[in-house]
């Protein structure tokens, strides 16, 4: 059963930062690119995608070419346009950088090739190869299981996904920034994954509805691509109760529930990473009167990325370094009113009425302890062999942010894409 | 401060530039204006019976992001009764007695040249340009660039228009012909007093791929029509300096094609033009480019010490040379300047792929280019490149193995970080002393 998204969701009052170029944009854009050879954006992309080859498809208005070559790379070339920091990797190459003037905006021209080469009513991109009689059950529906089953279904694999969720997407429909991609386009980009041929299930958890013994009988290879765990949580006194929400979980009720009448009112953001960054800087675009982040050490030790801090700067999101969370306060009715920490020792409060811990998601211990010689490693990690995602169990295979502990989309989609070209080589 | 009036076989004019006979130089009040923004004169459009046009009739060929870089049109003569032409042009020359206003004209029998001329004349043309190049629609009709094409045809109508013109009569030629010496010679002989060149290159300018009808459409067909604009310079200079270099061609030329700024019109003028024609680029921008096109060679002239723009007609033909006659000691190699290079390899791939194998990345990169001919040269040791912004992307360049052909710097992105410089000067060994002293022959050859 499909689930419905509701009408009115906090995400959809945040607009596109890149909004899509119209074909005239795109053409001046791509023009632009020098073409070069052996190129720097190529090395600098998780997925190698020929940047400089689908750029050129764009000038001489070849789009259906250039999105083909993106997907080639990367089947969740439509997503990663949105959402990957390009700045620090294609962009950030772009030998226009070296000569002072403005890197080619490979992001946004990824992103029209992608989504007109995708738009309803476009012919098909790619056709499968006929049934093998291979079969993959993928657990978890997030990019690194997304671009494993689509690339294993356009090899003629059955590929079955598993997703405890009502919607498929992981990360990327409960996660990403509004401003860089909203829940339906991250439907709309499982739907195009769906149509290659992959089969998806959702309400399915492991070890409730689905178990590991199950899998690894009726199916040729299993694929573990189920990100992180919960938000983890300080453990301070006064965390429990009304107004301290885990991040991951408060951007996941902001973009798939329907809107609340409450106001944000002023809110604390602890920790240093993208996902504090994120949070931070939707709560400010949402009306909150008072944003501020708190993180323990000084701002040059954050791990969020210094374009993504300068955009919550321009919201008119502050930060506090160097402090350390102590309590929560609440008044007489359990209400939350402010955070206790410590600035380079002296304790001071400060006052909220919201908080958002961004300090990391739990590992996912029960989902190893379903397949026999799966193994964490000290971070709670998957052991997986980057290369192919290659685990412990010789049929089981893993990709994503449960095996890294947590990085970009596109690093998802280099690893289940890695897994499928490993299975289909070993099938042959 | 340098002169830039010209006399053109008599024709005065204030500046060497003038409309070419086209759209801008239809009417009266256009030619005015033109004048007011400074264009020193203007063929007009081409008179003759008026003729019906279609719809549409330009197309254009854009090159990355560049708007216009080949235009095309099948648009024919003027469209306009004769009256209201010669009313119009008695009454700029009124008003602007010191621009060269001169009319084009094409007409097919002798009588009907005779008519023409005298109207024109009376008018108060300064002179006159006979049509033999307009390469679609009147060419059918057995004008135009038939007549080009058919030297003793043009001769001989050249030659009755002299019998009845009292001012200078210009020929203007098409490019759609093998040699132009040939009908530029009969122009000559027919008593021509100028040369202008050249007409449109016949064309076809795109193909509607959705439609899959030529461009320019007219409902669901096209024809064939003129190419001209920057697309088409080159051509219409190598034809300019054959004429201009040939001793039998006396007269003065007026140089047309893809010129759309001074520098352009420099290198006509260089090339032996003495006044230019501008089209396309007033279309594209309107008169006002003038401005500029004045402004710049004057500017030009003076930083070259020159008081005149006669100073400057035919100052580049003493350095054209049959290819026999090219200095074959004469060797320039490409340098690589590694701290302005933004990596982009774009030389790599052309020197590889396109040209001669000896521009090469990377430490562990040397290798013998398959090109060499010139065996027993050792492979250059890699230069040191620390500290460039590029870093280790940085290209470089087998010296003894570079032919400087040139390629790597015209691909290069950034100015002047490739630059070919010279290793050995002229040394007069030329191939065709090669062949009066009979070295010509080098091993490798048919016979061996």
């Amino acid at each position: 059963m499909k689930s419905v998204l509701p009408q009115r969701r906090d995400e959809l009052q945040l607009k596109d930062k890149k909004p899509l170029y119209s074909a005239a944009e795109a053409r001046a854009e791509a023009d632009r690119c020098l073409y070069c050879q052996d190129a720097p954006c190529i090395k600098a992309c998780p997925t190698e995608i020929d940047i400089p080859t689908f750029i050129k498809k764009i000038a001489t208005d070849n789009v259906r070419g250039s999105a083909k070559t993106i997907f080639e790379q990367n089947l969740l070339g439509y997503s990663c346009a949105r959402v990957c920091p390009v700045e620090v990797l294609c962009v950030g190459a772009c030998v226009y950088n070296a000569w002072h003037r403005e890197p080619i905006q490979i992001g946004r021209l990824q992103r029209y090739a992608t989504e007109k080469a995708t738009e309803a009513g476009k012919p098909v991109l790619f056709t499968p190869a006929p049934p093998t009689g291979k079969r993959v059950a993928l657990i978890g529906a997030g990019p690194a299981s997304l671009a494993c089953a689509g690339y294993l279904a356009l090899e003629g694999h059955a590929a079955v996904i598993f997703e405890k969720r009502p919607f498929a997407g992981g990360l990327n429909t409960t996660g990403i920034a509004p401003y860089k991609l909203h829940v339906e386009d991250a439907l709309h980009e499982v739907e195009w994954v769906q149509a290659l041929g992959v089969e998806i299930t959702t309400g399915m958890e492991l070890g409730k509805d689905v178990f590991g013994k199950d899998l690894l009988r009726d199916y040729d290879a299993v694929y573990l691509g189920v990100g992180l765990g919960e938000d983890t949580k300080l453990r301070i006194p006064g965390e429990d109760g009304d107004g301290v929400y885990g991040a991951t979980a408060w951007i996941e009720r902001m973009k798939l529930t329907p809107t609340s009448e409450r106001k944000l009112g002023r809110v604390l953001v602890i920790g240093g990473g993208n996902t504090a960054i994120d949070v931070a800087r939707e709560c400010a675009l949402l009306g909150a009167t008072e944003v501020t982040m708190v993180y323990r050490r000084d701002a040059a030790s954050m791990s969020g990325y210094a374009h993504e801090m300068e955009g919550a700067r321009k919201e008119g999101v502050r930060l506090v370094t160097r402090a350390t969370p102590v309590a929560f306060e609440r008044d007489a009715q359990g209400k939350l009113t402010g955070l206790k920490v410590t600035v380079d020792g002296a304790e001071q409060v400060l006052p909220c009425d919201m908080v958002a811990l961004a300090i990391g998601q739990s590992k996912m211990h029960a989902i190893a302890a379903e397949f026999p010689g799966v193994e964490l490693d000290a971070r709670g990690c998957i052991v997986a062999d980057p290369a192919n995602g290659a685990t412990g169990n010789a049929k089981v295979f893993s990709g994503g942010d449960c095996i890294n502990g947590g990085k970009e989309v596109v690093n998802a989609v280099a690893d289940g894409r890695n897994t499928a070209r490993y299975l289909n080589q070993a099938w042959k | 401060m340098a002169d830039l009036s010209i006399d053109f076989a008599g024709i005065r004019s204030p500046n060497p530039f003038w409309l070419a006979s086209a759209p801008p130089a239809n009417s009266g009040e256009q030619v005015m204006r033109a004048f007011d923004a400074g264009w020193g004169g203007a063929v007009w459009k081409t008179l003759g019976d008026p003729i019906v046009n279609v719809s549409s009739r330009f197309g254009a060929v854009d090159y990355a992001g560049q708007k216009v870089m080949g235009f095309n049109n099948i648009e024919l003569i003027t469209d306009r009764g004769l009256e209201v032409n010669l009313r119009e042009i008695r009454e700029v020359k009124k008003r602007y007695p010191k621009h060269a206003v001169i009319a084009s004209l094409m007409t097919e029998t002798k009588e009907d040249w005779k008519v023409l001329i005298r109207r024109c004349e009376d008018a108060g043309v300064d002179g006159l340009e006979l049509n033999f190049g307009c390469p679609h629609g009147m060419c059918e009709r057995g004008m135009g660039s038939s007549v080009g094409q058919e030297p003793k045809l043009l001769q001989e109508i050249t030659a009755w228009t002299k019998e009845f013109a009292k001012t200078p009569v210009l020929v203007k030629l098409t490019p759609n012909i093998g040699d132009i010496l040939d009908p530029g010679i009969a122009a000559v002989k027919g008593g021509a007093d100028g040369l202008s060149l050249i007409n449109t290159i016949k064309s076809i300018i795109g193909v509607d791929l959705n439609r899959l009808v030529p461009e320019p459409r007219v409902g669901n067909a096209s024809t064939n029509g003129g190419y001209c604009g920057p697309a088409v310079k080159p051509i219409a200079m190598h034809m300019v300096a054959s004429l201009a270099r040939d001793p039998e061609v006396t007269i003065p030329i007026s140089g047309i094609g893809g010129i759309s700024n001074w520098r352009d019109a420099a290198e006509f003028i260089a090339l032996g033009s003495t006044s230019v024609q501008v089209c396309t680029a007033v279309m594209h921008y309107g008169f006002r480019i003038v401005e500029d096109m004045i402004d710049g060679l004057s500017n030009y002239l003076d930083e070259q010490g020159m008081t005149s723009v006669r100073q400057l007609v035919g100052r580049a033909i003493p350095g054209f040379r049959e290819w026999g006659d090219l200095d074959l000691g004469y060797q320039i190699v490409a340098k690589i300047d590694a701290n302005k290079c933004i990596g982009c390899q774009l030389c790599v791939a052309a020197c590889q792929d396109g040209a001669h194998q000896c521009i090469f990345t990377g430490p562990n990169d040397q290798q013998r280019p398959p090109h060499a001919h010139y065996p027993g040269t050792a492979t250059a040791p890699r230069p040191q490149i620390l500290g460039t912004v590029a870093g280790d992307r940085v290209p470089w360049v087998d010296e003894p193995e570079c032919v400087g052909c040139n390629l790597c710097a015209l691909v290069c992105p950034v100015p002047g970080c490739i630059t070919m410089q010279e290793t050995a000067t002229e040394t007069g060994d030329t191939w065709n002393r090669r062949v009066q002293e009979g070295r010509d022959k080098i091993p490798g050859g048919i016979h061996e």
